[in-house]
């Protein structure tokens, strides 16, 4: 495992978000063509991955990397979790690593939190969305405060991965979006890939970090293909714990999505382009924080914002984002920030579930009305 | 002893009025008993007569105005400092938020008990130094930090290696109330597929607030362990040298591999819940007498008196060493202060969050500007707030 390991200073450093945010895109094949070989027969430089497979391989790192690295969860070992993210991994890194628990989710957060105190570094899977809910007290009481009560004597390092999101044809309570409820509890980081070289780096930067993050995982997106730069160095920072991503350029709207539902933003940019209408395209990466600035950066630019989610717009990302955008950029708005998402419903039946999730043609509306204003 | 309102099977040591029960199924027990010397038991004996003075000062400190609220332990000093006296210093202690006794014990420093009370800190001890983790207020919750850490000492060798300055294990404190609760359950169940290190100790004071234990349970306490497959046993929690005696055997047994076990320590809080409860709405004066005559430290005194082992001498020590508690107590709280008003943006997170720093900086700045400003509306704002 050691030469996933060996020290490599990335040329951007901890200002690779930063970077990336501001020129636009992330050059990946040209980043992976500067990279030294891979670890154990992982592929050395760009590879195609799925971005189940992307996490599954940032998995797979920080477990080589960290011996105090442990995934937790229901049927992530044997079986390789319902989704197969963590597929091959107990048989690669034993049954002590990969950890198949009882089906309590509460009890895998709680036991977590106390593996975390011992200067373990848990990666808790919960099945889907709707089930963190057992495991909710113990996540906004317990693991979110520990290191403020505690006056920074604790700090605990747990992950919770949560698929996310709709899509699927999926039973009740498994395409719930509920990462605002995560967001607003102080004490926790959330964050959300979009794209199979996020997933990779993102779930590695999640384990290293110090405090506990909420990963939320696209699981319609899981299937979906990109380029991973397999070489980079375990807990290398990339900012996507903390800086949003302009993934496309354009001139006369910012759309704003994240997780699930930046492909949708970019399909409406190509359809928006084809209408002779340039809109830029915002990945926040991460929801807690918040990456004001580069929302605002992008908005004082085009002069109008469109934040798009799965989740319900009431009291959610889009809501926060219109109140903050609105004090930061007040002057450079033409219209008001609009808001595409899912309803004040429960999620519907999966019958419907396309009628209530953001669609190119809901993004494109709202995106004209902006511009209507 | 059997009594209607406690049920059948408790471990007892100690009679209510002092005397050393014989019986050869506690044959274990006896002899951990008969292994201590006389400085340990009237070191409990001291223990105890402490944890009572302290929740009489801190009920007083309450009274006074000088702190918010106080949860008071009494009458459960026996289950508290007889599990207490049975901790090896690398064990670890997960407490409710009533375990006064237990933290006097592991060198916790009680006024640091009291930040908590008087609204200043949540308790400010250091978990790793003291092998105590802060107080849990959330009913249960602390069950599975326990197991989980247990969990970790197995993972980390420091589990039946059979050196005792090495080998580890946790005891989780809990009440009754907290047995009904998912959380407490779901430990038990943890512990007993992982073979966890951890000792679930149970202090069944009889009441929840307000409700008799007959609402969380229609069987005895430590069923719960039995039915997930975890060793159980009831205790005469008034009894600190029964407490002492099974939970240093329970502790045993999980240090050397052998599992959890669940203790169920019946007990009785003389006391409120809180300095907020009123304990006259929901059971009776006779009641109370009955408890009253269970005493831990009555029980204790008379004990230590028919063998001789309490001279007067001593007795007078400890009253110094109670009355020299309250007096720093005393002080010492109402020496204490608010923390900076900015230290509301201390350790949120441990990295860098811009979300926090950003509201840290505009706190900043309007405090500032009130400050530069000077002005009456401000004075009268600060002061209308306050």
């Amino acid at each position: 495992m050691s030469t996933m390991t060996v020290t490599r200073v990335p040329a951007a450093g901890v200002a690779n978000g930063a970077a990336t945010a501001a020129d636009g895109s992330t050059p990946a094949g040209q980043q992976a063509a500067a990279n030294g070989p891979a670890a154990d027969g992982a592929p050395a430089g760009s590879t195609t991955l799925t971005l189940a497979k992307a996490i599954n391989l940032g998995l797979r790192a920080a477990l080589a990397a960290d011996p105090r690295v442990l995934l937790m969860g229901e049927d992530i070992g044997t079986l390789g979790g319902v989704f197969r993210v963590t597929d091959g991994l107990q048989k690669e890194f034993g049954a002590d690593r990969v950890v198949d628990t009882p089906l309590a989710e509460s009890g895998i957060i709680g036991t977590a939190i106390g593996l975390a105190m011992r200067g373990y570094r848990p990666v808790c899977e919960i099945q889907f969305d709707g089930f963190v809910f057992p495991a909710f007290d113990q996540i906004t009481t317990q693991l979110a405060k520990m290191h403020y009560r505690t006056r920074g004597k604790l700090s605990l390092p747990v992950v919770v991965r949560i698929p996310y999101g709709g899509g699927i044809g999926a039973v009740e309570h498994h395409s719930e979006s509920p990462e605002v409820l995560f967001a607003h509890t102080a004490g926790l980081r959330v964050v959300t890939p979009a794209t199979p070289a996020d997933a990779f780096t993102m779930i590695q930067e999640a384990i290293a970090s110090p405090d506990p993050v909420i990963f939320f995982e696209p699981k319609g997106r899981y299937w979906e293909k990109g380029e991973v730069d397999l070489g980079r160095p375990y807990g290398t920072p990339s900012g996507g714990l903390d800086r949003a991503r302009v993934v496309r350029r354009g001139t006369d709207a910012t759309v704003v999505a994240y997780g699930p539902t930046v492909h949708t933003a970019l399909k409406a940019a190509d359809a928006a382009a084809a209408e002779g209408r340039s809109l830029e395209v915002v990945d926040l990466r991460a929801i807690s924080p918040l990456d004001t600035d580069a929302v605002a950066d992008s908005v004082r630019r085009t002069g109008r914002c469109v934040v798009v989610h799965e989740a319900p717009t009431a009291f959610g990302t889009g809501a926060e984002i219109a109140a903050r955008i609105t004090e930061a950029c007040f002057y450079h708005l033409q219209a008001p920030v609009l808001r595409v998402g899912g309803y004040a419903t429960p999620y519907p039946v999966a019958r419907l579930e396309h009628e209530y999730l953001p669609t190119v043609d809901r993004v494109l509306d709202a995106v004209d009305r902006a511009i209507a204003f | 002893m059997t009594d209607p309102d406690i049920g059948p099977e408790l471990v007892q040591l100690l009679t209510p009025e002092g005397r050393r029960v014989q019986d050869p199924r506690l044959g274990a027990y006896d002899a951990r008993v008969a292994a201590l010397a006389p400085d340990t038991l009237r070191a409990m004996y001291g223990d105890m007569v402490l944890a009572r003075r302290f929740d009489t000062e801190a009920t007083a400190l309450q009274r006074q105005g000088e702190l918010a609220l106080f949860a008071p332990a009494l009458g459960q000093e026996g289950a508290q400092i007889g599990s207490a006296h049975a901790l090896a210093p690398q064990d670890m202690v997960f407490p409710s938020y009533r375990e006064h006794g237990v933290l006097a014990v592991r060198g916790v420093d009680l006024l640091e008990v009291l930040t908590l009370f008087r609204g200043v800190d949540y308790g400010a001890w250091d978990p790793r130094e003291t092998g105590v983790h802060l107080y849990t207020l959330v009913i249960g919750s602390q069950t599975l930090h326990a197991t989980g850490y247990a969990m970790g000492l197995a993972r980390d060798g420091l589990v039946g290696t059979g050196d005792p300055t090495r080998d580890a294990a946790v005891v989780a404190y809990f009440g009754d109330g907290a047995t009904s609760q998912g959380d407490t359950n779901e430990a038990l169940v943890f512990a007993a597929v992982n073979d966890a290190p951890v000792v679930f100790f149970c202090q069944n004071n009889g009441w929840a607030i307000s409700e008799p234990t007959t609402k969380q349970a229609r069987v005895p306490l430590a069923d719960r362990g039995r039915g997930v497959g975890i060793p159980t046993v009831r205790v005469d929690g008034n009894d600190v040298l029964a407490s002492y005696a099974v939970t240093a055997e329970a502790l045993e047994r999980a240090r050397s591999g052998g599992g959890p076990t669940f203790v169920e320590a019946v007990t009785y809080r003389m006391g409120a819940h809180t300095t907020s409860d009123d304990p006259s709405r929901y059971r009776t004066r006779e009641e109370e007498e009955i408890w009253r005559r269970r005493d831990p430290i009555d029980r204790l005194h008379a004990y230590l008196t028919s063998i001789g082992e309490l001279p007067e001498d001593f007795l007078a020590d400890v009253e110094a060493e109670a009355d020299a508690l309250g007096a720093r107590l005393r002080q010492g709280v109402r020496a204490m202060t608010a923390p900076p008003a900015e230290s509301i943006f201390d350790h949120v997170y441990a990295s860098a969050h811009p979300g926090v720093a950003a509201e840290r900086r505009e706190f900043v700045a309007a405090r500032a500007a009130d400050d530069a400003a000077g002005s009456p509306v401000a004075a009268a704002r600060e002061a209308s707030t306050r």
